[in-house]
């Protein structure tokens, strides 16, 4: 209840800054927030990176592991993605099992990174139908203050462009890199009062109307996309997510790993 | 999006008259039936048949929202749920909500709530459960579709029907309502809803690789698509209203006699 008037309180602050042409953190409306990465974070993972968007703090872990193929795909690895909204990143998460937000967000990474190909599963192959590499992609937000969607993709993506499939551990042959093929990058943006920004704050997010998330690759083509919340969008404002997400994603790509 | 299970084939997806596996050419739908009011306890009902899909849906509500701490003191919550029976693909899926049943349910709610006066009914929930009988690819529209319907049915007020079809690519042509082969070996899948109305977009999703003119081309065939679904969707519900003016002629007990599919 208290959240509630809270959010009426606080869209009417958004509100009157956006008829300005402006957001309460000084942005312009299609302005990313600062970004900053760290690769090789974690020791004990593949591949790892840190991710800050503004606030919003995100570690992404690769894990790799030998195991059974899917019957649909005997020669080609597995991936697998989760994420874990931990209690000590925001009031609003709770401890247990994922609840809708997290499964959401959980199949929209995955969704730009297995349609974006940015693994070459089919190198993930050890013996057709026997034995493949299994990859787990674990999303840990440490704090947050909106945009989960893209600081995880950001994340994921640095985390997969520095993981070393670790085959001598496994008896396998010598270590490789992962074997990378697109580099997808999503871009989110919402819609409060007709008025479409991108990379929101967790202010901006409760009171906004809609919500759209587009991933691209290199090409300019696009591999993913989801929308969210209770607005709508024209056929026009989804378009315009679109040129977004690519002029955007140009530019964020330049600041991952070679 | 999610391989409903089968084996990789040769499979061809466009033949040399450009005809896809069923026939279909590129722009035309598989055939779709939809029934309001053919279950009788639930307030609201419809049941879509598309193609081999086979879907149900009703609604109970709006009526009082539990757990009490979910209660919005300004307006009604849309609860969708939904369900795959077991039997309702090749491989028996697994019964209960999974990841994608879940995420399939938060943006149905979604899209739902939005053609909903919810401000008419503070702190209550309306429930919509979808139950996928057999599916066939495009179940997530067809569940959008036929819940849409069983809202009607219920006379839940509306601003109006949500109407739901995806478009997609296939042996590299963009087409619209996927069929299960074209799905698991194709290159696309843009499932849209849509508010024909008002020519809103409340759901929208997308996985594959598209160019931007196939993609512009997909999701106006997508909506196109929405609109044909559109016009079944009102012939239903005339067809039942129709039924109900007939029923209440020869004075049924309560007025209102569901008959059932």
């Amino acid at each position: 209840m208290s959240k509630d008037v809270m959010a009426e309180l606080k869209k009417d602050h958004i509100s009157k800054l956006l008829t300005k042409g402006t957001r309460s953190d000084g942005r312009g409306f299609e302005e990313m927030r600062e970004l900053k990465i760290t690769t090789d974070y974690i020791k004990s993972a593949e591949g790892s990176a840190r991710v800050q968007l503004g606030d919003t703090d995100v570690v992404v872990g690769v894990k790799l592991m030998v195991g059974k193929p899917f019957d649909d795909t005997p020669d080609k690895g597995v991936l697998t993605t989760n994420a874990e909204l931990i209690p000590m990143a925001s009031e609003t998460f709770e401890s247990g099992p994922p609840d809708k937000e997290s499964i959401e967000i959980s199949r929209v990474i995955d969704r730009g990174i297995r349609e974006g190909h940015a693994v070459d599963l089919s190198k993930l192959c050890i013996e057709k139908g026997v034995e493949v590499w299994i990859m787990f992609l674990d999303v840990h937000v440490v704090d947050f203050d909106g945009n989960l969607f893209d600081a995880a993709n950001i994340a994921a993506n640095a985390a997969l462009k520095t993981a070393v499939v670790p085959a001598k551990r496994a008896g396998k042959g010598e270590d490789f890199p992962l074997p990378l093929m697109h580099t997808p990058i999503s871009l989110t943006a919402v819609k409060i009062d007709d008025k479409i920004l991108v990379d929101p704050t967790h202010d901006e997010e409760r009171v906004a109307d809609a919500r759209l998330t587009v991933t691209t690759i290199e090409n300019g083509n696009l591999c993913a996309m989801q929308k969210g919340l209770e607005g709508s969008f024209s056929i026009e404002e989804v378009f315009r997510v679109i040129e977004m997400s690519r002029k955007l994603g140009a530019e964020t790509r330049t600041r991952l790993p070679g | 999006m999610t391989p409903m299970g089968g084996m990789t084939t040769d499979i061809k997806l466009i033949d040399e008259n450009g005809r896809r596996v069923d026939g279909r050419t590129p722009e035309e739908m598989r055939p779709l039936k939809i029934e309001a009011g053919v279950l009788k306890r639930a307030d609201g009902s419809a049941y879509v048949e598309w193609g081999l899909n086979k879907v149900l849906a009703a609604v109970y509500g709006p009526r009082e929202c539990h757990p009490r701490h979910m209660q919005n003191p300004t307006r009604a919550l849309v609860q969708c749920k939904y369900n795959m029976a077991a039997f309702s693909v090749d491989d028996r899926k697994r019964p209960g909500p999974d990841r994608r049943s879940q995420e399939i349910s938060k943006i149905t709610s979604e899209a739902l709530s939005h053609v909903v006066f919810t401000e008419y009914f503070p702190r209550a929930s309306i429930d919509v459960y979808i139950e996928v009988l057999q599916a066939n690819a495009g179940t997530r529209c067809a569940g959008l579709t036929a819940a849409s319907v069983a809202l009607a049915d219920a006379g839940v007020p509306m601003r109006d029907l949500v109407a739901s079809c995806a478009a997609g690519k296939a042996a590299g042509v963009v087409m619209v309502d996927l069929g299960k082969e074209e799905d698991n070996f194709g290159e696309a899948d843009i499932p849209v809803g849509y508010v024909p109305r008002t020519k809103e977009i409340v759901l929208l999703q997308m996985d594959g690789d598209l160019t931007h003119d196939e993609y512009t081309k997909g999701l106006n065939m997508a909506i196109k698509g929405c609109e044909k679904v559109y016009e079944i969707q009102r012939d239903a519900l005339r067809r039942r209203y129709e039924a109900r003016s007939l029923d209440s002629d020869v004075g049924a007990p309560e007025g209102v006699q569901k008959e059932v599919a």
